[in-house]
């Protein structure tokens, strides 16, 4: 018996001996691997680094030969000549403009068919479900010939309206909302109804306030992907003064010749809204992105 | 009990309204108008006579279609199982890391991703500058100290751009498959160690399955957007010897904007419409099907 317990006793004590000194080799190759992944992620960031240093130089510091990681004369020299001779401010209303509109008109299109499809029984809710699945295949550039000859149709090219439009095909929101309104449940509806509560209600009090987290998470990277979208602004638009910045700031560098500092003065400051939401809110951004790929985040 | 029925109805079509415009105006009418202009010979606005096949056939026997084809392939291949591989890799190590270290390096690589591609064009076409950029120091010993154009040598063109591409998705696909390593419970590994599983079966009996889903979603996902590729090579061509570049979605605008051929473009869409539908449905069988295993 007790010859037993000592086997046992010598076998859980070599086990954590094995372990003990695969411990230590993994705290050493643990630490390299830290390293190397800390320096691997100060290479992919410098870049970014590097891009937003140069602005704050003047231009003859920019082109001196050698990599200097902090200007000897910081300037804003670089921001002032960008906002005040391009427009940058016109092209920032027309982002902000278009970008919203979209955010607005998704989410509310969104949630609306999201929670009819999700908990009203209705007819051709299975063919518009089939729908939405099949437009989440069609690949959106392959319209653009299309998209075009529509916009001009409706005399929307160059306008905030003709670039805000095709960019309203997003059937993964609804396909989100359609998932988070299923998972709600019953309970609260049979409650509801029974206290006499409409539709609507139902949708405005308990619905959409439940899943206020998802609704947030949404309209930010649905916000991200409208101020960063290039393609349609860039074939809606033909005119300076309705150009969205993404497509604007492409057209500095011609007007201005080269100058490093300036074109990326103007890019830093069409990055930097997207930046600061980003770092806000970090977390919904992340859940978002995994949402609509498809993960549970 | 009909009246409410009916009532169900009613709302559920006033909620479904904005959905049911939008889609039926801005998806799908444009659709089938791209589907009917493409056996046309419509300008990019306004009639045109029914031609039948003939656009296709057009395509078919055009060189700068083809050359359009191939570098969209070629910016695939080049793009899409680097920055793949390199998602899991970072996604392992990021994992490694715990607290305000593993939200700090992650943030790093995940920064990019969020950028316009304006600013990330901007960005890098500095890095690589020939006369200033600090990429040169990096590419000067090879060369034996001659500065290179990179985006004005053609062979350098679409690895370069395909290098910038890996670099700004990089940290989202690093993201998706954390997602998918924290899917995986500890228990799994804990009773993996206590059987004397080594680390490298470990990875290969337990994560690599696991693991092949959220791979086969993220090969796909970036498959499907590589092969729209236009800006990133629209801007570093930067309206220098379009032709030798060209890819698909160029190939369209090109076809509709310069040339006002509307019917052609709309074919060529097709082609590119297919292409993705196809290519997609048939990778993720494939993966599907080795993952099941």
């Amino acid at each position: 018996m007790s010859a037993a317990a000592g086997l046992a006793d010598d076998a859980v004590a070599a086990v954590s001996a094995r372990r003990l000194s695969r411990l230590r080799n993994v705290n050493l190759l643990g630490l390299v691997a830290t390293v190397a992944t800390v320096l691997a992620a100060i290479v992919c960031a410098f870049p970014l680094y590097w891009g937003l240093i140069t602005t704050f130089k003047p231009e003859d510091e920019i082109v001196r030969p050698g990599v200097q990681l902090w200007p000897e004369h910081f300037t804003f020299q670089n921001y002032w000549h960008v906002l005040t001779t391009t427009k940058i401010g016109v092209w920032y209303v027309n982002s902000l403009v278009t970008s919203a509109g979209v955010t607005v008109i998704v989410l509310a299109m969104a949630a609306g068919a999201g929670y009819a499809i999700s908990q009203l029984d209705f007819p051709g809710r299975r063919i518009f479900w089939g729908l939405i699945l099949a437009s989440f295949m069609v690949p959106i550039p392959a319209l653009i010939v299309t998209h075009f000859e529509l916009m001009s149709q409706f005399h929307w090219i160059n306008t905030w309206a003709g670039v805000i439009a095709p960019q309203l095909i997003a059937p993964i929101t609804v396909i989100i909302y359609k998932q988070f309104f299923d998972s709600v449940p019953k309970d609260f509806r049979e409650a509801a109804a029974i206290d006499g509560a409409t539709e609507f209600q139902l949708l405005f009090r308990i619905y959409l306030p439940m899943n206020w987290g998802i609704t947030t998470a949404l309209a930010i990277i649905t916000f991200i992907g409208a101020w960063n979208l290039f393609l349609w602004p860039f074939v809606a638009v033909t005119t300076d003064d309705q150009m969205n910045i993404t497509v604007g700031i492409t057209q500095v560098h011609d007007a201005f010749g080269v100058s490093y500092g300036r074109d990326l003065a103007v890019a830093m400051l069409a990055a930097l809204p997207v930046a600061i939401v980003y770092l806000v809110f970090q977390r919904k951004v992340t859940q978002a992105i995994m949402l609509s790929a498809g993960i549970k985040g | 009990m009909i009246r409410s029925r009916r009532n169900e109805i009613l709302v559920a079509y006033a909620l479904m309204a904005p959905f049911i415009a939008i889609y039926a105006v801005l998806f799908v009418y444009p659709s089938l108008k791209m589907f009917a202009l493409a056996f046309t010979n419509a300008p990019l606005i306004g009639p045109g006579d029914w031609v039948g096949f003939k656009n296709f056939q057009r395509l078919w026997s055009d060189r700068l279609f083809w050359t359009s084809v191939w570098n969209t392939c070629y910016f695939v291949i080049l793009s899409v199982i680097p920055s793949t591989v390199l998602g899991l890799v970072v996604a392992i190590a990021v994992n490694r890391l715990t607290g305000w270290l593993q939200s700090l390096v992650l943030a790093a690589f995940f920064l990019p991703y969020i950028l316009p591609v304006s600013v990330v064009y901007r960005i890098w076409s500095w890095m690589f500058d020939k006369d200033f950029g600090i990429a040169q120091t990096v590419i000067t010993p090879f060369t034996g100290g001659e500065h290179v154009s990179v985006f004005r040598t053609l062979p350098l063109f679409m690895p370069a751009v395909a290098f910038v591409t890996i670099w700004w998705f990089v940290g989202f696909n690093a993201l998706l498959f954390i997602a998918g390593l924290r899917n995986i419970s500890c228990e799994i590994y804990e009773a993996a160690e206590l059987d004397g599983a080594g680390d490298w079966t470990t990875f290969r009996r337990i994560t690599w399955p696991l693991i092949w889903p959220i791979t086969a979603l993220v090969m796909t996902i970036q498959l499907i957007l590589q092969l729209k590729i236009f800006d990133q090579v629209y801007l570093f061509a930067n309206n220098v010897r379009t032709d030798a570049t060209m890819v698909m979605v160029q190939y369209i605008l090109k076809q509709a904007f310069q040339m006002n051929k509307g019917g052609l473009a709309a074919a060529a869409s097709m082609v590119l419409f297919i292409l993705i539908v196809g290519v997609s449905v048939l990778q993720f069988q494939l993966l599907r099907a080795k993952g099941e295993r």
